[in-house]
């Protein structure tokens, strides 16, 4: 037991700097496409056309980005420069629903540094039920910011929800929900709990969590990356402002364009 | 049953046409495909059990999926895909039913037969169709809200019809032990930790448990349904993301059907990086599972360990391919893009010294004898249970059965690169553990001699062909063979798409490791088989 020890010491403190400092690790982030002037009408409009889940949207010779349909497919060519969409390597993209319900339903500073969680996986791919599981790896190691993990619905805070809702695990969710104490708030997790992702609505999914019940945060990607969700967490507790799901070009490369 | 003496003594070695028209003169047609790699059969529904049994009980032929497909005029016809552990085409016994026909026998109750039980389960909920002779049918993949009747992949079926199922019908398990104090404890769908949907039913009579009855597709999200209609470039998008932590094995599978049905020749660059990044994805999986494993046992520092590594090679596949879990890499006809200079010494320096402190974790893990305690003699398959249950992956390769699509049907670039198949006889969680440990040591010498002998030239073909056709493919995702049947029609849209997925296939005996063991063992058994109930419901 003591080789283990000696393991654990040797290999130091891996924990990330954020939040206190922005993480500068390279990999931590699959990054995002953010709103881009191009070079002609025609180019974003075919780069509107080659994005399968209308999450680039052409304005004129402008792309602007909805970011929580994005699901990573990379057919809007983020390698190709100039005639491609803009690509940033950004991880804090948590949104408020509703800001203005987001105000009403503050969560009280007593949460602040101890917050309980319940996941519930409502027909996630497994990516996004990985990124969540990362939160525990000694790299982002959220226990140090307070929160954790609990075994019953009766203590948690927030219910965290991945997937586009899969019809079996509508009720399973719906009561783990009304399980929870209030105040409670809900983040979904990933394009799929955002907008049904590819897999809904259908025949058997809906499309996203917020069919199901009141959704307060969300984090956009396929998967988002653990700083994501941890983003969401911090935006929960108001310890980090959220950043808007839409995207449009700088004004300064609007004026060039 | 005077055929089934006669052929027991048969001559394996004999093409299987020929012993057909040897054995079976006049029930059984075969021809073999012209490149020779697919022997099709086809037989009377009268002579299919008998067929069967002689292909997988004395020919040695391991059964791989079932597949249903609705053509346009005539009944459903049925597919029974066999494939055997060594150089040997595959063998298609095809059943064409007369329309309006729903009645088939089932193979499930002949020896290695259970193999088949679950597809015909699953076929039974989704296209109606009745297995005579099996002895649990209904309620499967569909639960029992779902209406009787109502077969969601028939042609009649519309995919975007909403159900709006809300009937919260009470479950009532089948339990089986009857003794004093018995008692059925569930566990899930909802875990305490960040776990995948599923729900497990342990019978037990106290600290002992005596049996688990496992139910899955809560995840159902009828991948298999949606695709149909839609081109094929969307439907890449389903298949990379129905199990996310093995996207890239079943883009490439999904991928390698589209190549073979429009005979896209992929360059020799494009299928060396394949391999690399299949290798990439199978490192990370199994880092995962490790990482599953160390926690199960409650080794707080292995899991750290474990994780530490996980996340680093999470990192590397982002740095080298834009995404953690290398989504949206493979293209039909190749990879959508090469890597540079310096992603390839990034990636050989690394992968090095991934390779190194997995060895290095393997070997403190061998050396903690409390950490071993929980995991030898805990949840073991027998080779024969392995067989008869047609397991595939680590798990199969654990019990003693040394099962590779890598080997079996050389994809990519495999055929050019010397490597092992890890296998352990034990079949315990100690086994398969190690089995892991193995194939990570594998995977990072695959991924050398890919990047080593990597080619010069383009990754990606172009093509413009349009026809219609079908195609069988097969990867071995990190656990284990996938087999992905797609038909596509002439305007390039999906007719049929059936995923085989790994852990389909190894759920099924799952329940086998799982019989008569001590309560706490159940996270441990669990985590030794590291299956993703996405990739089983899709």
């Amino acid at each position: 037991m003591a080789d283990w020890v000696l393991k654990g010491l040797r290999t130091g403190i891996k924990s990330t700097a954020y939040p206190q400092l922005p993480e500068k690790a390279s990999g931590v982030s699959p990054g995002r496409p953010i709103g881009t002037s191009l070079g002609s009408a025609k180019r974003a409009e075919t780069l509107a056309e080659l994005c399968p889940t209308g999450a680039i949207i052409r304005d004129g010779r402008n792309v602007t980005v909805d970011f929580g349909r994005c699901v990573h497919c990379y057919r809007c060519h983020p390698d190709e420069g100039d005639e491609a969409v803009s690509w940033d390597l950004s991880y804090e993209w948590a949104a408020d629903r509703d800001q203005l319900a987001a105000a009403k339903r503050k969560l009280d500073r007593a949460f602040g540094r101890s917050l309980y969680l319940r996941f519930v996986d409502a027909g996630a791919c497994g990516a996004c039920v990985s990124e969540a599981r990362q939160l525990n790896n000694p790299y982002y190691n959220m226990h140090r910011l307070g929160f954790f993990t609990t075994p019953t619905p009766r203590n948690a805070d927030v219910l965290l929800v991945a997937g586009p809702v899969s019809d079996a695990m509508r009720i399973p969710l719906r009561q783990t929900y009304e399980a929870m104490p209030t105040p409670k708030r809900v983040v979904a997790i990933g394009a799929c709990a955002l907008f049904g992702g590819v897999f809904g609505p259908s025949f058997v999914a809906s499309g996203g969590a917020a069919e199901i019940i009141p959704v307060d945060v969300e984090v956009p990607g396929c998967p988002p990356p653990p700083l994501a969700i941890l983003h969401a967490l911090l935006v929960v507790v108001e310890r980090k402002p959220p950043t808007p799901l839409a995207s449009l070009p700088s004004a300064q490369s609007r004026e060039m364009a | 049953m005077a055929v089934l003496d006669q052929v027991t003594n048969a001559n394996v070695a004999e093409p299987l046409p020929k012993l057909c028209r040897k054995l079976w003169k006049g029930k059984v047609a075969a021809t073999l495909d012209d490149d020779g790699r697919i022997c099709r059969l086809t037989c009377r529904a009268d002579y299919l059990v008998q067929v069967c049994q002689w292909l997988m009980r004395d020919l040695g032929f391991a059964f791989a999926t079932l597949v249903v497909e609705e053509l346009a005029s005539a009944g459903l016809s049925l597919v029974y895909v066999f494939y055997r552990d060594a150089p040997s085409p595959w063998a298609y016994l095809e059943l064409q039913l007369d329309a309006g026909m729903t009645q088939v026998p089932s193979i499930s109750g002949l020896v290695h037969g259970p193999s088949a039980d679950w597809h015909e389960r699953e076929a039974e909920d989704l296209f109606g169709l009745t297995f005579e002779g099996h002895p649990r049918l209904g309620e499967f993949v569909l639960h029992e809200d779902w209406p009787e009747g109502v077969n969601p992949m028939r042609r009649s079926f519309d995919a975007r019809r909403r159900k709006g199922r809300e009937l919260d019908i009470t479950w009532e398990p089948p339990t089986v032990v009857v003794a004093p104090g018995a008692f059925a404890m569930p566990i899930g769908p909802v875990f305490s930790d960040f776990a995948e949907s599923a729900h497990f039913l342990l019978e037990t009579v106290g600290e002992d448990v005596i049996r688990t009855i496992p139910r899955f597709f809560y995840k159902y999200r009828g991948v298999e349904k949606i695709a149909e209609g839609k081109p094929v470039d969307r439907v890449l998008l389903l298949a990379e993301r129905f199990s996310g932590t093995a996207a890239f094995a079943h883009g490439l599978a999904f991928c390698q059907a589209i190549e073979a049905i429009y005979g896209i020749d992929v360059p020799p660059r494009a299928l060396a990086l394949r391999t690399a990044f299949a290798e990439l994805e199978r490192l990370r999986h199994h880092a995962a599972v490790i990482t599953g494993i160390c926690n199960s046992t409650a080794l707080a520092v292995a899991t750290a360990q474990a994780a530490l590594i996980e996340e680093t090679l999470l990192r590397l596949s982002c740095d080298v391919s834009r995404h953690r879990y290398l989504f949206g890499l493979v293209i039909p006809g190749g990879v959508s893009r090469d890597i540079n200079n310096e992603d390839w010494e990034h990636l050989v320096t690394a992968i090095g010294a991934l390779a190194e402190r997995l060895r290095d974790l393997h070997q403190m893990l061998r050396y903690s004898s409390s950490f071993l305690d929980r995991l030898e003699e805990v949840g073991i398959v027998s080779t024969e249970q392995a067989i008869t249950y047609g397991l595939v992956g680590p798990v199969a390769r654990a019990s003693g059965v040394a099962r590779d699509m890598r080997k079996l049907f050389p994809y990519a670039n495999y055929a050019d690169i010397d490597f092992a198949v890890p296998v352990e006889q034990e079949g315990d969680g100690y086994a398969r553990l190690r089995v892991l440990f193995h194939e990570t040591e594998q995977s990072a010498s695959i991924i050398r001699r890919a990047l080593l002998s990597l080619p010069e030239g383009p990754v990606d073909a172009p093509h413009a062909s349009r026809h219609a056709g079908v195609a069988l493919a097969v990867v071995e995702a990190p656990l284990g063979a996938a087999f992905h049947w797609l038909r596509v029609n002439e305007d390039g849209t999906v007719a049929r798409y059936r995923i085989t997925p790994p852990s389909f296939t190894n759920w099924h005996g799952f329940h086998l490791a799982a019989e008569n063991f001590a309560f706490q063992d159940f996270p441990i058994i669990l985590a030794s088989f590291g299956l993703s109930n996405a990739e089983c419901d899709r």
